[in-house]
């Protein structure tokens, strides 16, 4: 099973053992990865019909649910990690979905295509919106709705409350680059975030490996 | 994953109920309530074989008016095959090329299995209203004893809609590491208000039947035909969406636009409601139906806070499916069941699938509800195949 470059990076911050929500989870690949290779337990969650019923077919707990309405559904801190795998650009409230992840989980990780990365602002200084390897979709058929940069993004991680614990940075193949930290909102095309809510946040989140 | 189109070969072919008494003399059934039944008798049947390791056995539980006869045909030239031909079958979601399906008849119901309307042996009369009054867990009480009878311990998969989704949900809960998984389809964990109105308005019609003689309508040699017939007029308004009635029927008439108009049945769907009214007289039994309604009214298996622990600690996977335009329990009622399995971490998947045939939906050939559930069970038996295989392993 062959997960994506972002998924892999992913997986080093989920500890062994622990229970996670995969909030649109896709085919699945990443929950039976966890579940096989790292003892989690845990749900997937996706409304696309297709991508549900492989999750099924893989044996994965897979629960179809509207991620931007429907959040509702799961309790207070009952995940250890709660994942949004590249998923927040499409969603419809980005600050809604993410109180509601700060709200389940006791972690949370959350990856995403970084709009302030150099090469679109270059384009978009040309006079053009944006496409590229994260963004391949023209501006009136993406289902990315709400591209921000990450400085953008961690001022919003702020205001609902969770704490950044973790940054790692990458190109557009998804490489792992220590990008200096103020460079960071221009050179890194992907970002992946590891946040603690700040109502909950234990002694030291640790990690894997 | 393809979905073979219907034919011939699909069918289980020519099918034999049984009937076997499973409770009598010094081995009675005490119900869940207390009371006790002398004799029960029960009504099965079984499509597939059971395998050496005898593990694949899945079992179906009918909803409301269903009956022991889920595939197949009993005879040739029958005009229909059994209640739920469309999932059983070779190739089909519950595949009889590799599994053991058993099917019966539900305690209190009319069709081969003890019920109200069965004598009771200590007065040589029918039981009418003196049949005590049943719960889901009685029923898995029963379907259990099937399973001893037939030597089969464990299940690979317990499957129902409606009222079988409720009997599917109960055992996985009481006995989940018999069940092995769980469908349930169409269900509910608690009926609402709306539901039970329902049910009561039903329960009326058939009591308020001058034929029903207070219950006692099998030995005065009354039936309350009427009540019947409109108690089942009523359900299966409500087993439809609006929408899919609007594509069957519309507003067209029975008998063309120049027919004379009246109170009769002027218009398709009365013709319809008619003659579903007509033939469930047939093969149904009201005191049946007042019991098994009842069942339903009560059914509440989430009313204690860890009723789902020995399930989570099983890790028996569930599998929740909804429809979309199902209104007789719809969307929100599988939520609910899928919200408390979740939350006490019980392995659930759930699925709202989309159909425009409403509560019904469930006996009907939907492609995307019939791959969900044939996944589900293939991943289900690879997992047991995977299990025994590592079991074998360690006892070598």
């Amino acid at each position: 099973m062959t997960l994506r470059p972002d998924q892999t990076v992913v997986t080093r911050f989920v500890p062994d053992g622990s229970r996670v929500l995969d909030l649109g989870c896709g085919h699945g690949s990443l929950m039976r990865y966890l579940m096989d290779r790292r003892g989690c337990t845990g749900t997937g969650v996706e409304i696309a019909p297709d991508a549900a019923l492989d999750t099924i077919a893989k044996g994965v707990p897979l629960i179809e649910l509207d991620i931007d309405h429907q959040l509702d559904q799961f309790g207070d801190r009952s995940y250890d990690v709660v994942i949004l795998s590249r998923v927040l650009q499409a969603t419809y409230k980005p600050r809604d979905v993410l109180t509601q992840m700060a709200r389940i989980g006791s972690r949370c990780i959350v990856s995403v295509p970084n709009f302030g990365y150099w090469r679109h602002r270059w384009v978009l200084l040309r006079g053009r919106m944006p496409m590229s390897k994260e963004l391949p979709h023209a501006w009136y058929d993406t289902p990315n709705i709400h591209l921000s940069t990450l400085t953008d993004l961690e001022d919003l991680f702020d205001v609902v409350g969770l704490d950044v614990w973790e940054r790692q940075l990458s190109t557009p193949d998804g490489r792992q680059r220590d990008y200096p930290a103020r460079w960071a909102n221009l050179m890194a095309a992907n970002a992946i975030y590891v946040l603690t809510p700040r109502d909950s946040r234990p002694a030291d989140p640790g990690t894997v490996r | 994953m393809t979905s073979r189109p219907p034919s011939a070969e699909d069918s289980v072919g020519i099918v034999e109920q049984h009937t076997v008494r499973l409770f009598e003399g010094d081995h009675p059934l005490v119900l869940a309530s207390g009371a006790v039944l002398p004799e029960v008798d029960v009504a099965y049947e079984t499509y597939g074989t059971l395998n050496a390791s005898r593990d694949n056995a899945v079992f179906i539980c009918h909803a409301l008016t269903g009956d022991a006869h889920a595939a197949g045909r009993h005879r040739k030239d029958d005009h229909r095959p059994g209640w739920w031909d469309t999932m059983i079958g070779p190739g089909k979601p519950i595949d009889t090329d590799h599994y053991f399906v058993i099917a019966d008849n539900l305690l209190g119901g009319c069709q081969g299995t003890t019920g109200p309307a069965s004598t009771d042996p200590t007065t040589g009369r029918p039981y009418g209203l003196d049949f005590p009054l049943l719960q889901i867990a009685d029923f898995v009480t029963v379907h259990r004893e099937l399973l001893a009878h037939l030597g089969v311990d464990h299940l690979l998969s317990v499957v129902g809609g409606s009222m079988g989704g409720m009997q599917s949900l109960q055992w996985a809960l009481s006995y989940p590491e018999q069940v092995g998984s769980a469908v349930i389809i169409a269900a509910s964990s608690r009926l609402n208000a709306q539901n039970i109105a329902f049910s009561a308005v039903a329960r009326e019609s058939i009591m308020r039947d001058p034929g029903f003689a207070g219950g006692r309508y099998l030995e005065v040699g009354s039936s309350p035909d009427t009540g019947l017939s409109i108690a089942r007029m009523m359900a299966h308004i409500t087993y439809q969406s609006e929408a899919g009635m609007d594509q069957k029927f519309g507003r067209r008439y029975q008998f063309g636009e120049d027919a004379r108009r009246g109170f009769g049945v002027d218009f398709a769907v009365e013709s319809y409601l008619d003659h579903q009214g007509r033939v469930f007289l047939s093969r149904f039994d009201a005191l049946s139906y007042l019991y098994l309604t009842r069942v339903m009214d009560y059914f509440d298996p989430f009313a204690e806070e860890d009723a789902a622990a020995a399930l989570a600690a099983a890790g028996s996977p569930c599998l929740v499916l909804s429809f979309d335009t199902d209104w007789r329990f719809d969307t929100t009622h599988s939520r609910a069941i899928v919200r408390q399995l979740e939350r006490q971490r019980v392995p659930v998947s759930f699925r709202e699938i989309r159909s425009p045939w409403g509560h019904d939906s469930f006996l009907l050939t939907i492609d995307d509800y019939h791959r969900t559930v044939a996944a589900f069970l293939r991943r289900v038996a690879y997992e047991r195949a995977a299990a025994d295989r590592a079991a074998g392993k360690a006892d070598r």
